[in-house]
């Protein structure tokens, strides 16, 4: 079966999509997203769609629930890389996305969880070693 | 209007709704429309697309570029024969909703394009024309 595939770095998963996504592949990857979460006690999700053209209301729909459902599981989402094509498309289809955290790019995406995480518990010994190397 | 090319793409599952955005994608393409341009129409038509599937039980959509003198256009005919649209008032509305979306669709669609009709009989079907000139 078709799947997105989910990354660990640490307390976070990483999601990067890459193709134009029927629904149920959206709905796989919610589903995916939110076993991972529990099974490997993640503090934080950064969902990078620096790739996808468009993000339509069932797109827009699966980032929110996402996100809903990881802060009822304790850990924080963060969208990154969005076109302002689909941005400026979103806000006039009448979807803001509210409470979705978002971010220009991967690297300040992970800053932003990093804080999250930071104000919550001040235990940096995985954030020292991977913070240079990012693109 | 001059019709330059006509695609009949269909609307059977949920793959034919990325079929139909990656068409609709090449059709803005070869008319010159702007990224945002694209985008904007591109999302339209996938919500159009989904409905026909979810609402209509699957339908078609016929694909239409249009040349005339130096305006170029692409128009989009989404058919169904589902149960079709009692209220066409309320279903336009933002937040309405008859199944599991968050009732943006078509109101939203509308905002995305220059040109928008549906009409609908219950009973027989509905019809979502939209279109975008450069």
């Amino acid at each position: 079966m078709e799947r997105i595939p989910i990354l660990q770095m640490g307390q976070f998963l990483i999601v990067t999509i890459q193709v134009d996504m029927h629904d149920r592949l959206a709905l796989t990857l919610q589903d995916d997203l939110t076993s991972r979460i529990s099974a490997t006690n993640a503090k934080g999700v950064l969902i990078d769609i620096s790739a996808l053209e468009i993000v339509d209301s069932f797109i827009g729909r699966m980032l929110a629930n996402i996100s809903g459902m990881a802060r009822i599981l304790d850990a924080q989402t963060v969208v990154t890389g969005m076109q302002p094509a689909v941005a400026i498309t979103l806000v006039e289809l009448g979807l803001s996305l509210p409470g979705i955290k978002t971010a220009l790019n991967v690297e300040r995406g992970m800053q932003l969880l990093r804080a999250a995480l930071g104000d919550r518990q001040a235990d940096p010994e995985q954030d020292d070693v991977d913070a240079p190397v990012e693109a | 209007m001059p019709l330059s090319k006509r695609d009949l793409l269909p609307i059977r599952a949920e793959t034919d709704i990325v079929m139909v955005r990656q068409a609709v994608r090449k059709a803005c393409i070869e008319q010159g429309f702007s990224l945002v341009e694209q985008t904007k129409f591109v999302t339209a038509a996938s919500e159009i697309a989904r409905n026909t599937l979810e609402y209509g039980g699957g339908g078609e959509a016929a694909l239409e570029t249009h040349i005339e003198g130096v305006r170029k256009g692409v128009r989009i005919v989404f058919t169904d024969q589902g149960p079709g649209i009692a209220d066409l008032e309320q279903a336009m509305r933002d937040g309405f909703t008859t199944g599991g979306g968050m009732g943006h669709g078509l109101g939203g669609a509308k905002r995305l394009v220059e040109h928008f009709e549906i009409t609908s009989t219950p009973g027989v079907g509905t019809t979502v024309a939209i279109a975008r000139w450069k």
